[in-house]
């Protein structure tokens, strides 16, 4: 599949302060792609590089093999959709999703019909001659979503634009961006704090921190093999354990947790010595006899799961989630079980 | 807070009363009487007699001649005096908004801890008074004062520019006086202007001039507009810079109205028909504008 944008030792720096250290994405075309993190880890600077609003301090950013570090955002093939959609106050609905076809000399007749089509396209047809002022928040994020995507542009840049929603209309526009993305074929890249944004909507996510991509994959594969600590423990819950890692062969570990107990997991590549070793909790199942022995002190009912948060001989915490179904046996609070780890359900992690 | 209004509200009147008395002092006052003097025949030396009388306006408006005795003719004198000082007044406003709003933008974009800093520059000369400040201005500008002086020495020219008492020194002292006015509500609508707007507009193919035209100005309209009412209005009746800066060819409403009231010369109830008829203008200016600007919010919002 052809490469939509190509990153290639990105760095951006302000001063002193390094914002993104050579950061490598490609990202490819028709390509649903989230970069994923938390507030101040880069992902926003990375979007706006793109976009043209900050620029380039080393590398490149190709965009269908074109070098565009160095355009002007207005000579960009790209569309934004911001994060607090910066509709134009003073103009129709209809004049705000004609913008760009204005900007691009589409003639008055066409533009008119194509943002017309748009706003039919996320359902704001009868509110074409409103002011933005006068529609509500998810209204007003539609618009958005129409005047980018109405030129038509080669890839559609969107910066956190569902965290001013409340949560049904969150969950609703997720649905209908991913359809929008179908629908019009166009490269989506998509920036969120919120994992589970990234993880329903996304074709890759790439996992970013302190100014570093730390892993990209499907949301399958950050959730299933996180490569380091801040991964696992970042997407979803996990039980992230210090173990001793004595020797690695033929792709299994052998390793012994802090309480001594041995084990061995997959690895691809770890080395002997200190790693983290992450577990999720829905991963493990909780029997009377025969694993990991701990004590159960709390249980804590979550409509759909239950969460147990135990504690292993040694004093390490390990939260456990059980499905909230009629035979589930809940385990009583001070009673020792014994934890059965799923095959695979460990994973060893790099650092 | 519903329950904090019903506390207040039997309040309400009677805490209104400073605002409406000032109002009423100051303003209502004021204006009446004026009107009602433009109506009242001049007394010598000043002062009226209070009988009715229209001589003020036929005085504005129509001559019959040096000793009175010929046919009635429009009298040029004073429409011209209006003609000339709405003319500076425009070119004053439209100098001011050139340096205005880019000053207003340059300290609407400075770091929030500078922003202070510059707009107390903007203000400082203003706490001298106004009419110090304009005589130091013909001093600056005057045959041997230092502007002449420097561009002798320069070498730029060989004799000094004849500034004083010209249109020129005028439209400086009016620009020099009334800038602020300008500068103080754009600052204000730039300030609040969110930065965003410009990013999505590049975003959307627009050039930055095209973003200036299309997009900043016109949200940042209400500012400008409160400006150049700011700077035209009173410049129309300034009578400082005029009369000190300027010479007979010069003469302003502003100096026209003073010279009404100054002395045994004066003619008040003239005086007073010519600061309504100033005041008229104003109001139709303003209210032909605030139709216009409510027409075409109608048109936008009905596109």
């Amino acid at each position: 599949m052809a490469t939509a944008v190509d990153i290639r030792d990105a760095v951006k720096r302000y001063g002193s302060v390094t914002a993104l250290h050579s950061v490598n994405l490609s990202i490819a075309d028709n390509e649903f792609f989230t970069l994923l993190g938390p507030s101040g880890c880069g992902k926003t600077t990375l979007l706006r590089m793109i976009a043209g609003f900050e620029d380039v301090t080393a590398g490149e950013i190709r965009l269908y093999g074109e070098n565009i570090a160095a355009l002007e955002p207005n000579r960009r093939p790209v569309n934004t959709v911001f994060q607090h959609y910066a509709l134009f106050p003073h103009m129709s609905v209809l004049d705000n999703v004609a913008f760009g076809l204005k900007m691009k000399g589409v003639d008055p007749a066409t533009r008119r019909a194509r943002a017309g089509r748009m706003l039919e396209m996320v359902h704001l047809s009868q509110f074409a001659d409103r002011k933005p002022a006068q529609l509500s928040g998810g209204q007003q994020q539609r618009v958005a979503l129409a005047r980018a995507l109405a030129p038509e542009p080669k890839v559609l840049l969107l910066d956190e634009p569902l965290s001013a929603l409340d949560l049904k209309l969150r969950q609703a526009m997720r649905v209908e961006l991913k359809q929008l993305q179908e629908q019009t074929g166009i490269t989506f890249i998509f920036v969120t704090h919120d994992q589970e944004e990234a993880l329903t909507m996304s074709d890759r996510i790439a996992v970013m921190s302190q100014g570093r991509v730390q892993q990209i994959g499907t949301a399958r594969d950050i959730y299933e093999t996180p490569l380091n600590r801040f991964v696992a423990d970042f997407i979803g819950e996990t039980n992230l354990l210090e173990v001793e890692v004595h020797e690695v062969r033929n792709g299994r570990a052998t390793l012994s947790l802090p309480g001594g107990e041995r084990l061995t997991c997959p690895s691809a590549s770890a080395t002997p010595g200190r790693h983290a070793l992450s577990i999720r909790p829905e991963r493990v199942t909780i029997a009377a006899t025969g694993g990991l022995a701990a004590t159960v002190e709390r249980v804590v009912y979550l409509g759909t799961d239950l969460q147990v948060l135990a504690r292993l001989a040694d004093g390490t915490p390990f939260a456990v989630r059980l499905q909230n179904a009629a035979r589930t046996t809940v385990p009583e609070p001070g009673s020792t079980v014994a934890l059965q780890l799923e095959e695979g359900a460990a994973r060893l992690l790099a650092d | 807070m519903a329950g904090g209004d019903d506390t207040w509200r039997p309040l309400a009147r009677p805490l209104l009363i400073p605002a409406w008395a000032v109002i009423g002092i100051f303003a209502a006052v004021p204006v009446f009487l004026m009107v009602v003097y433009s109506f009242l025949t001049k007394e010598f030396r000043g002062g009226v007699d209070w009988t009715f009388s229209l001589a003020a306006y036929d005085q504005f408006f129509v001559t019959r001649g040096l000793f009175g005795d010929e046919p009635a003719q429009v009298e040029w004198t004073y429409i011209t005096i209006f003609a000339r000082s709405i003319w500076q007044a425009a070119v004053c406003t439209v100098l001011c908004l050139l340096v205005g709003f880019p000053t207003a933008w340059f300290i609407a974009t400075r770091p929030e801890r500078s922003r202070g800093i510059w707009l107390f520059l903007v203000t400082i000369p203003y706490w001298v008074n106004l009419l110090i400040r304009t005589v130091s201005l013909k001093f600056l500008i005057r045959d041997n004062g230092p502007l002449n002086d420097s561009l002798m020495a320069l070498g730029l020219i060989d004799s000094p520019l004849p500034l004083v008492n010209t249109n020129l020194a005028v439209q400086l002292g009016l620009f020099y006086s009334y800038l602020p006015f300008m500068v103080l509500p754009i600052y204000a609508a730039v300030e609040r202007y969110n930065f965003a707007l410009s990013e999505a507009a590049a975003d959307l193919y627009a050039s930055r001039w095209t973003t200036l035209c299309e997009i900043v100005l016109p949200v940042v309209r209400p500012g400008i507009v409160a400006g150049c009412i700011l700077v035209f209005v009173p410049a129309l009746g300034a009578f400082l810079a005029p009369d000190l800066l300027g010479g007979a060819k010069t003469f302003m409403i502003g100096s026209l109205i003073d010279e009404q009231f100054k002395g045994s010369q004066g003619n008040w109830p003239f005086g007073a028909a010519v600061s309504v008829i100033l005041m008229t203008l104003v109001l139709i200016a303003l209210i032909l504008y605030a139709r216009a600007s409510a027409r075409d919010g109608a048109r936008e919002a009905g596109q």
